[in-house]
Parts: structure tokens; sequence; C-alpha cells
């Protein structure tokens, strides 16, 4: 089939259980420009090098008119869809309550709370045949966790829930269609969820609790604090990508190790190699397909010229799978050496939340995997989710 | 591999960062011969950099920073004994306590050490001090402890800086004499020396540019300074931060083409004798090292970073467990860093070689900013400050010879300032002719080759 389709075939529901040979078909191509204008990247060094690359920007307002559709009346612009130097300095805030160097202790702090969560869940599993890995576990892990650190009452999932899946779909890598709609859609669900966020920050606002959104609020320093508005489009960001991306992590995970009973039976033995395998597993299976960037002049890849303007959609999940750059590349190996992956990306954009899903991988399934000696899978392949960037499961029943 | 180059007698002297990764990547290699690690201090192989940051800080104990191992080489460590000689025909390293050492094969890894101050009677004095070794680190951390009233740092180098960055950050007045126009300004030209002055004046530092220390006073212990512009400095600690020697006056009577400025190599690691003909068994890595690099026209680097002393080291191993088919050239871009006064200093090619300086990104003002260096037409190096992420990005434009200055559309650049590019301030370097470019390409360590470019 005519690679200038090949966007729209990876976008087909029907090839979401395996996209792979789609990939091997852009890496073939190197470049490969669609017939909408935009171009998809598969070779894992051409990602690397644009990820790092001054010229590439991560701010949709620098796409070509046709690409961009119609301005929007109130939207709100998170530091992931920024450039620096806003980038950095809305980064550089987020990060205080977070991680080093301002909060080095935080998520190491948290690792007893994670795992008690999961068993809880996992308790819960007792005197059932059969479980759904995603509803029952996968998924109210991670709400918990980031509900738990950004200061969001739990009881609260079913209405941000809406929200969050409204925003997901809006933000979907879709070739050809007009974003205007979409758009407008996600941003109504943006700002609803934002003025529901910066209420629960309110509410803290010099009665600060040992949570994230207190500690926005709270921030001595004036030169530390985030504006209503980029409190509201910061909070938004963490709570969808603290909870949305980590559900297929770890549902992937569970997948893959019921793929490969082998390694299963082995990480059971050898728990200590299960950092490896979670860095393994956003390698073969990552929870975040690709990424849209747009090059703010022309630049040369692997010998085409991008032109400026131009949708650049980076497939990560190929670089992932580049046999240029990993020996073997098909093969899920949990004691993988050199696994430089593009899991979390890369450059200044690399993911915020990664040492954290990190964390919460590794404890999910080093409490689930005794669990898993005689599971097997209800369906293989189990249904998916609509996105082809946030990939992963919708369910994934197993019996016990 | 031949089985005579996998067996033998592998002698490496000097127990730093290079022998230490040496003697690691030859037992990678296959080597299963007899392996001897020559150093002259008595510490098992510990890391520099921390020693002029954290351990002055106060925050890791200078004895904490030895280096993590990769593998156990399985050697034979001689530790505290200072190789004095080395003999080429009987291929023997004599010993300062009388032994000496028989090889088949040689690592000259002895790197460098810290330039005296020129008086010895005054460089004698209590409370002068050289930062080099970790025994030096601990004893001036012990005297920062102490509460002085005043530093003199000698020289605004990468370590005097980072030695008054240090003393700044310990709430002590510290005074840094520099005899060019700024800190720095050797290393990085004028632009970011600018930087780097207006940064450390902000910081409290007392800088004094443009003068030379002409005298330490004290009567057994350090009092104070005098300055060749008539002022006196008084103050109870002098560090004297005047660069490093490298460590070749044993290799004296070797025949070796070994001198002040290191001992020459090709790019391949073996050492030129001293009538430019290339030995068989003789290999350098790390600061001791003198090699041509093509993508500086061939001009024989030597180079004092952390990152050279690793890879030329791995690529010298490599080459002394391999047939010459096999034998691989050390063309690492040089990076180095450097932290001092809440800023990181990142440093890819070589930015002395350079014409021009251009702000690609960021700007003087935020204090975040990449400087890309050209010469000729084409960049040769790129500095970050606190804005290391994109160093990769530099590294594949000097690896290409891309043109200078860089194209504009960096999402954060500044299109004026790129547009103008500004005399880079360093040293020009000796006319050359016009010559070929040389690009690097390829990812594997064993997969990079030369493309030489004709001229135009």
């Amino acid at each position: 089939m005519a690679i200038d389709t090949l966007l729209e075939r990876i976008n087909d529901y029907a090839n979401r259980p395996d996209p792979y040979p789609l990939y091997a078909e852009l890496r073939e191509a190197g470049v490969a420009r669609q017939t909408d204008g935009s171009y998809l990247i598969g070779a894992y060094h051409d990602i690397m090098a644009l990820l790092h690359d001054p010229r590439i920007s991560a701010d949709r307002r620098n796409l070509a008119a046709p690409y961009r559709g119609l301005p929007q009346e109130e939207e709100q612009i998170s530091l992931i869809v920024l450039d620096d130097p806003e980038h950095h300095r809305l980064r550089s805030l987020a990060m205080r309550p977070f991680g080093p160097p301002h909060s080095p202790g935080r998520l190491d702090a948290m690792r007893d709370e994670i795992a008690q969560i999961a068993e809880e869940l996992i308790e819960a599993f007792d005197g059932r045949a059969r479980i759904d890995i995603v509803d029952d576990f996968a998924y109210p892990l991670p709400v918990s966790v980031i509900c738990r650190l950004l200061g969001v009452p739990r009881e609260d999932e079913p209405v941000f829930r809406e929200w969050s899946a409204t925003i997901i779909d809006s933000a979907d890598i879709k070739p050809g269609a007009d974003p205007t709609e979409r758009r407008r859609v996600g941003g109504r669900a943006r700002v609803e969820m934002g003025r529901y966020l910066v209420d629960l920050a309110e509410q803290r606002r010099g009665h600060p609790r040992d949570d994230m959104l207190s500690a926005f609020v709270n921030e001595p320093d004036p030169a530390g604090l985030l504006t209503r508005e980029e409190l509201a489009a910061t909070a938004v960001l963490l709570l969808i990508a603290g909870h949305e991306t980590t559900v297929n992590l770890i549902t992937n995970g569970v997948l893959t190790l019921l793929r490969h009973p082998g390694q299963l039976e082995r990480l059971r033995r050898e728990p200590e190699l299960l950092p490896n395998a979670v860095e393994e597993l956003l390698r073969y299976e990552p929870p975040v397909h690709m990424r849209q960037r747009t090059p703010l002049a022309n630049i040369d890849v692997a010998g085409t010229t991008v032109p400026k303007g131009v949708p650049l959609v980076l497939m990560l999940a190929s670089g992932n799978r580049d046999p240029n750059r990993f020996r073997d590349p098909e093969r899920f190996d949990p004691t993988r050496p050199d696994n430089q992956h593009l899991g979390f990306g890369s450059g200044i954009h690399l993911c915020y939340g990664g040492p954290l899903a990190r964390i919460e991988a590794q404890i999910a399934l080093a409490a689930l995997i005794p669990r898993l000696g005689t599971t097997t899978l209800v369906q293989d392949p189990p249904p998916y989710r609509r996105s082809a960037m946030l990939r992963g499961p919708r369910h994934l029943p197993i019996e016990l | 591999m031949p089985d005579d180059l996998r067996e033998g007698r592998i002698v490496i002297v000097g127990a730093s960062l290079a022998g230490l990764r040496a003697a690691e990547t030859l037992r990678e290699e296959g080597f299963t011969g007899s392996l001897t690690v020559i150093g002259d201090e008595p510490h098992p192989p510990y890391d520099r950099p921390p020693l002029s940051k954290q351990v002055l800080l106060g925050r890791m104990a200078a004895d904490a920073a030895a280096l993590p191992m990769r593998r156990d080489p399985d050697a034979e460590w001689r530790l505290g004994v200072r190789a004095t000689g080395l003999d080429p025909v009987g291929k023997q390293v004599l010993l300062a306590d009388g032994e000496s050492v028989t090889y088949d094969r040689l690592l000259i890894a002895t790197g460098t050490r810290a330039r005296p101050w020129r008086n010895a009677d005054e460089a004698a004095l209590d409370g002068v001090f050289t930062l080099r070794t970790r025994d030096d680190a601990g004893r001036l951390t012990e005297r920062l402890a102490a509460g002085p009233r005043r530093v003199l740092v000698i020289g605004g180098g990468f370590t005097g800086s980072e030695i008054a960055s240090a003393c700044r950050e310990r709430g002590i007045e510290v005074t840094l004499a520099e005899r060019g126009p700024g800190p720095l300004v050797g290393a990085l030209g004028g632009t970011l020396s600018m930087l780097a002055a207006g940064l450390q004046r902000a910081h409290g530092v007392d800088l004094r540019c443009g003068v030379t220390v002409t005298a330490l006073r004290g009567n057994g212990r350090f009092t104070g300074a005098d300055l060749s512009d008539g002022s006196r400095i008084d103050a109870d600690v002098c560090v004297v931060a005047m660069g490093a020697v490298r460590n070749t006056e044993w290799l004296a009577e070797a025949g070796l083409a070994a001198g002040p400025r290191g001992v020459a190599c090709d790019a391949g690691c073996r050492a030129f004798n001293m009538y430019g003909i290339v030995t068989d068994d003789v290999f350098v890595a790390g600061d001791a090292a003198r090699f041509p690099h093509p993508l500086f026209e061939y001009q024989m680097l030597s180079l004092e970073h952390w990152g050279n002393a690793v890879t030329q080291a791995e690529v010298a191993a490599h080459n002394m467990v391999s047939p010459e088919p096999a034998r691989r050239p050390h063309l690492a871009v040089p990076v180095f860093w450097s932290s001092q006064f809440g800023l990181n200093i990142k440093s890819v090619g070589v930015p002395t070689f350079s014409d021009q300086v251009v702000i690609a990104q960021g700007s003087l003002d935020e204090r975040r900013l990449v400087a890309v260096y050209g010469y000729r037409g084409r960049i040769t190096a790129a500095v970050t400050v606190n804005m290391a992420k994109w160093l990769e990005y530099y590294q594949g434009l000097i690896e290409t010879a891309a043109p200078f200055p860089p194209g504009p559309g960096a999402a954060d650049g500044r299109p004026l300032v790129a547009a103008f590019p500004i005399p880079s301030n360093v040293p020009d370097p000796k006319g050359l002719f016009h010559g070929p470019t040389v690009a690097l390409t390829g990812y594997l360590p064993d997969r990079r080759l030369t493309v030489v470019r004709p001229a135009d």
C-alpha cells in the first residue's frame, strides 16, 4: 500500500493490536510524507536528532495556516506544547514540589503508599475467577497515586474521568481531519477541568496540606508562583498525564508478560530484574506511541527536506523497534543492556512524570507477578482504546 | 584475535580515570595476560571533578570519591610508587623504589599535576594550596571549614572559578586574581568570559583581572599577597590554580616524543618516538596524550577532560589487543563541563579553535544560552550555560562540519543576535593553509570513519 497513507493506516482501529509492521514500513521509507502534508519519521537516530533540534517546536501555533485550524476563544496552553524559554520556566516551577533540586525525596517517600494501594487492589481479587487488569488494577492504581500527589479527592474520579477522556481524544494525532471542532470541545473540557483544579488549590491557600496543589498556591517565593491560568493548565496536564499513560504501561506490562511466560517465570524468580524489565517494556510496548512537532525552518531529515510549518510526527514506538539501534528489536528481553529507549521521549520535553511512572510500574508489577502463576488471557489480542497515540488495552480480562 | 595479543604482559602507568578504564577495557576485550597498574598516589582510582565542587562545599568527604569499577580488572596494583624512568629497549618501567616492571605493551596514563607556585619558599607557607589530588582537597576543605577571613585564588580558569564559587557558597570572602582580561577567557573566549565576570562579581567575588601576583607574603603562615598593580591582598588562605603540568619528566630518557605539552601519539593512541616514528608497543591516553584530531585540521590536541580520558583509554586499550586492521581512531569530539555560581556550563568541540561566536539560543541576560563557535565558516564548538540538553544537536553540527553561523529557526533563538556573529576573542590559531574539511560519520565507535571532502 502507498506509504503516503501510512498515518491513516496507523490510526485505523483495526491496526491497533499490532501497529509494528506499519512502523517497519515507515523505517524502510525513511521519511514518509502523507497526503495531508504531514511527515512521519520512524528511525531511532532521526527521531533522537529531531528531539534535540532547537528548530523543532512543540507549539502547535507554529503550524502553517492550513494545519492550524481556527484560533480558539479561550485556549489553555500547557508546558508540553510550549517552547523554551516559557517551557523551561513553567517546567521548573512545576518541578519544585515534585522532584530535584527542590523536592528530591518526594517520590521515594511515596513508595510505601503506592505499594499499599497495589496490595489493597490485589486483595480485592480474592474469590474472583476473572478480573479485568485495567478496571481492577492498572487504572485505579495510578489514579489513586496522582490524586494523592496532587491533592485531588479520590472520590471525584467520575468527575474528571470524562474531562480527561474528552481532552485525550481532542489531542489525538489524526491525519487530514480539521482540528477546529475537536479542539473546541477539548478546549472547553480543559477550561472546566482547570477551574475545578484551581478551586481545589484555592481551598488550600493558607491551609497547606502535603500535596502539590497546596505547594503551588503557597509558594513563598514570588518568582516561583504560577499565575491562575498557568496553574490551571499545569494541573490539568499533570492530572491527565499522571494516569492516562501509566495505565497503559502497567496493562501493556501484564499483557506482555502473559505472552512471554518464560520471562514472567524468570521475573518471579529474580525480582531484582524488574527495574530493567520496566525499561524494556517502555521500549517494547511504550504507553505513548507518537508526538507531533513543527519545524520552524526547512530541515533536512535523512536526505529529505521537511518544510517549515508542517506537522511532523515522530513515531517513538517505531524508533524503539529500530534494528539500527537495538539488536533483535522484536524480542522482549528484560535483561537488555544499553536500553536508551524513546518511551519517555528525549530532550527538553523528556517525560516530567517518568520517575513516578517507573516507580509505579515497578511496584505494580512486583505486587502482581506472584499472583499471575496460572493466569491465562481471556482474549488475545484484547480490545484496545481508541487512541493510536496513547495506545493500550481498554480491557484486559484474565482468569486467575 | 591472535593469541600473542590476547596474552603477555601489559603495564599501565597511571592509576586514575584513564588507567582504570583502560584496565577494564583490556579485560572486556579478552586480554588474559598479566596486567600491572602503577600509581604514585597511595589511593585506588578516584574521581577528580567532585574535588573542586561537592568536596569543597563539605557535602562529600574527599575520600568518598572512589571511582566505581565496571568490572574487576584483575590487575596487580602498585600504588604509592612513582615511575621514574622507561627503558624502551629492555621494555622496563623503572620505579622509585628501585624495582622495575617488564612489559610487552605499555600504556602511559600519567596525567597532569597542579602547576606549583614558582617560588618554592612562598609555596611552602602554611595556608598555600594547590588542588589536584584528593589529599589536596581534604586539606583545603579542612581549612575552609575553619572559616578563614579571606581566600586568595590565583588563576581564573575552571578550577580557580569553581574554588571561588565554593568559597562564596560557604560565605567566605574571596579575591580572584586573573592575569587575562576575565575569568575563563582562555577556554571560552571573550563573550562568555564577560558573563562569568559579571556572575562572579554578583556573587561577591573580589575579581581582579589583568593583574598578576608578584609575591606571597607571610612568616611561616601565609598572610597576603602583592599584586602587579601595586595593591596588596590580606588573606589567610591562598589557592594556586594556575593550570596543570603534564607528568612526562619520567620519560625524559625514553626516546619518546614527550615534553611539557604531553606525549605525542597517532590517532590510534600509539606514541611517537623522538624521530616522529610511531612505536608498536607504547600507547598513551588521557591528559598526558597529545593527538591529532581531524575535525580540528589535524592539530595536535592535548585535553584535560574527564570524557576524553575515558574514550581515549578505551580506544588505546582496544588497539593494544587488536591486530592492525581492527584498530580504531580516537575521534571523539571533546566535551567538558563545569558547575559554578549556580550555573551548569558544558562545552562540546574546541571553543579556542574559533574566530567568531554567536549566541544561538537563550541570552546573556537570562543566564541560559547556547554559544556557538565558528572557525573560517564552519562550526567548531558550542558552549551551553544551563541548557545542556541541546548539546547533542550542536555536537552533530560540529561532527558534520556544518556551516557557521548556524541557520536561524531555533525556537528560543534571538534572530538578531544570530545574524551578527562577533569575534570570539580567543587567541587566533596559527595561520593555516586552506585544507580539506573533515566530518565524522557513523553512530558506533567501530563505525566512526572520516570522510574527507576536498576544499572548494
